[in-house]
């Protein structure tokens, strides 16, 4: 019925090969979407070493870190996923991607924490460039991690109605590349704003 | 007995006629009708564009603010650089003629990504409605959004910038789309060097798109937090760099410029051989030509600020990337000219407006070089000669490139053959008052005539006359296409598969195509140039 069944495509080492080509392209315009950030940041870095100095240390080391074993345990959760699903193992997949949008909510929620104390002591967006920064940084980023999850929310739909197996896990597969970007991005934004020296 | 005829020739269901209703094309996963939506709300908002620069055009026939105040002046150029930049030029070739012809060309049943490329027609359609909303409090920024007015600004910018942030994230999907498609979906046989070089100049326009357009986009969003938040990245008063904001602008609207022009290329590239019978000269340099634009096009965005207060290394650094843009651009001109050079020339409309393209596209290109030349551009720049100057690129390149690709492909597409007596008088119109208007300007430019003043002294009067009189003549020229266009959909003579003789696999299936493209996917033994040598 659909196109690509009339296509004649439907072999699936061809259909995973393709998304992924399709996925990697996509990472490419992410990063560079990051990428326009992360030169603001190294333009003002540059510009106000003491402004950024002062400020950072005003952030929660803490829970930023926390956050960081947080998004590493998820994308190791979704890889173990994944193994799973390709030796055929469908509750591994299920219980992975539960676990994955756990600590993909327990992230947002870490985050919101600190937001609030910035809040209550008045550091806002446009309090000064390092605060204008932080914030535009992690929001973008945690409008990246909801994104991610709700790929793999759809993931743990579709594999609650039994849709995957060992030979057909293509929007896991490409959802958990997603995801591993996503935490990539986390790792390169913590060293940034929390740890500079 | 004709009835029963017509019955016969139709009965063949093709990709018109297999389902009907608004709802068979709003929620179609066929490229071709996605291409049809695109090509559809494009070219509405082409003549949007046009009525603005029109309007445009007539304030400027006297010095005296005769027509509309000196804020409407700036709302109208505004709203005419930005319908036909981001609703226009940019997604016209790619998402409309692409989405149709890159899968018939590589022998594809479709897109590698059908359902997203029905949502990137959805996203876009999303972000012509937002466009529209911010019409409420029309935008006077003109189409670059400098800030800090931009910031500042009581038009509804916020809102405009969503609605082509929205447009962009639909150009990378399609680009994405088309990238993967070439990758993965050519026929079997169908090997790289074998690709039509429409579809290389849309690989090369695909990857600037995926590459570039994020960057705006996130600049976009800067823009819209600096508004509602007040973030001061590029507000000097906070610390923040309006310079920052330029060249986030022109990391992406320089590439934007080949996302306009490689397209057109590329439709040239197949037109030229086809009229002239003869195989295309120098494919490989034509083909890695379109990717040296692409690469090269990333480093010259730095020639816009040239009179902004960059560093003198970083001047002069842009310009010589600059010049070097010219070296693949030329071989593309001297190849499609020696492709024509003892051919056998057929003067059919796609053909003139080849012809038309190359001429005032050389024009468009060679007086690129004295912007990109650093002594010349303090006097030049933010002059009419810089308004002529793209709009020989734009129209006389872009535009042409297009409207030989409608007239082109409009048979396969709508399975009826143009009025091509109709054709060559608009074409007429349309080149006679193309050069009339813009030729006139490269002089009123170098006479010191500055962009985007409402008014001017009277020395000035009498070019401004001549230029918006052509605006008039250009104007005829475009209604009586499209009503040729839109005439031939119902009156035109039926269309054989192949009217033009092309060896392209477009023309090898019926027009229009059906559904599926192929009965069975074809495979591929030779390049799509091997016409017959003349003597032979």
């Amino acid at each position: 019925m659909s196109e690509r069944e009339k296509g004649g495509h439907e072999n699936p080492v061809f259909v995973l090969e393709t998304s992924k080509l399709g996925i990697w392209t996509f990472l490419a315009t992410e990063l560079l979407l990051f990428g326009a950030l992360f030169t603001v940041y190294t333009v003002f870095r540059i510009k106000y070493p003491e402004l950024f100095y002062a400020q950072h240390l005003k952030l929660n080391r803490v829970m930023g870190f926390a956050n960081t074993v947080v998004l590493i345990c998820s994308s190791l959760s979704v890889a173990v996923g994944i193994a799973g699903i390709r030796r055929g193992n469908v509750k591994a997949l299920k219980i992975a991607l539960v676990v994955t949008l756990i600590l993909g909510a327990a992230f947002l929620v870490i985050k919101g924490f600190e937001y609030r104390e910035h809040f209550e002591r008045g550091e806002f967006p446009g309090t000064n460039i390092f605060f204008s920064l932080y914030y535009v940084m992690t929001a973008i980023h945690a409008l990246h991690v909801v994104a991610g999850m709700s790929a793999l929310a759809y993931c743990l739909i579709r594999t609650m109605r039994g849709d995957f197996s060992a030979d057909y896990a293509v929007p896991v597969e490409v959802s958990g590349i997603y995801w591993h970007f996503v935490d990539l991005v986390w790792i390169y934004l913590f060293p940034m704003l929390y740890l500079m020296g | 007995m004709i009835n029963g005829l017509i019955m016969n020739e139709t009965s063949e269901p093709n990709y018109l006629t297999e389902t009907r209703g608004l709802s068979s094309w709003i929620f179609t996963l066929d490229h071709k009708r996605i291409g049809i939506m695109y090509l559809c709300i494009i070219l509405f908002f082409f003549l949007v564009g046009g009525v603005f620069g029109l309007l445009v055009r007539l304030e400027l026939l006297k010095p005296n603010n005769w027509l509309m105040s000196n804020q409407t002046y700036n709302e109208m150029f505004t709203l005419h650089g930005v319908i036909m930049i981001f609703l226009f030029v940019i997604p016209v070739i790619p998402s409309a003629l692409g989405n149709f012809f890159i899968p018939l060309l590589i022998g594809a049943r479709d897109v590698a990504f059908p359902r997203l490329n029905l949502f990137s027609v959805w996203l876009f359609g999303a972000g012509v409605l937002v466009v529209i909303a911010s019409f409420s409090h029309p935008i006077d920024t003109g189409w670059t959004f400098y800030t800090p007015y931009s910031a500042r600004t009581a038009a509804a910018v916020t809102i405009l910038v969503g609605g082509i942030f929205l447009m962009g994230m639909s150009t990378i999907l399609t680009a994405l789309n088309f990238i993967v498609t070439i990758h993965r979906l050519r026929a079997p046989g169908m090997t790289w060097h074998r690709l039509p070089l429409f579809i290389w100049s849309m690989y090369a326009t695909s990857i600037i798109n995926v590459i570039a357009t994020p960057v705006v986009g996130m600049t976009f969003m800067l823009l819209m937090a600096e508004r509602l938040f007040g973030i001061g990245f590029f507000d000097p008063a906070k610390g923040g760099d309006p310079l920052l904001f330029q060249h986030f602008f022109w990391f992406y609207s320089h590439p934007a410029v080949y996302v306009m022009i490689l397209p057109a290329m590329g439709i040239i590239s197949e037109i030229i051989p086809v009229f002239s019978r003869k195989p295309i000269f120098g494919y490989r340099a034509i083909a890695y030509s379109s990717m040296a634009i692409a690469f090269s096009g990333f480093l010259v965005w730095g020639h816009h600020m040239f009179v902004a207060g960059m560093s003198n290394a970083a001047d002069i650094f842009f310009s010589f990337f600059t010049f070097s843009v010219a070296v693949p651009t030329g071989i593309k001109v001297f190849n499609w000219i020696a492709t024509m050079y003892k051919g056998s020339i057929h003067l059919d409309t796609p053909m003139i407006y080849a012809l038309t393209f190359i001429f005032s596209f050389v024009i468009g290109g060679l007086t690129g070089p004295f912007l990109g030349a650093l002594a010349t551009d303090v006097p030049l720049h933010d002059t009419y000669f810089v308004v002529a100057h793209f709009h020989y690129t734009m129209m006389g390149g872009t535009v042409m490139g297009l409207f030989a690709g409608l007239h082109y492909w409009y048979p396969k597409m709508t399975g009826r053959m143009l009025n091509e007596k109709v054709a060559k008088l608009a074409w007429a119109l349309i080149f006679v008052g193309f050069f009339v208007t813009f030729f006139n300007m490269f002089i009123l430019g170098f006479r010191g005539m500055p962009r985007r003043w409402a008014t001017y002294p009277p020395r000035f009067q009498t070019q401004h006359i001549i230029s918006t009189v052509g605006s008039w003549i250009l104007a005829a020229g475009i209604v009586i296409m499209f009503y040729n266009f839109i005439r031939c959909l119902k009156k035109g003579e039926k269309a054989p598969p192949n009217p033009w003789g092309a060896k392209t696999l477009e023309w090898q299936v019926p027009s229009p195509p059906p559904t599926g493209n192929f009965t069975e996917i074809p495979v591929i033994t030779d390049w799509p140039y091997s016409y017959p040598k003349r003597d032979e």
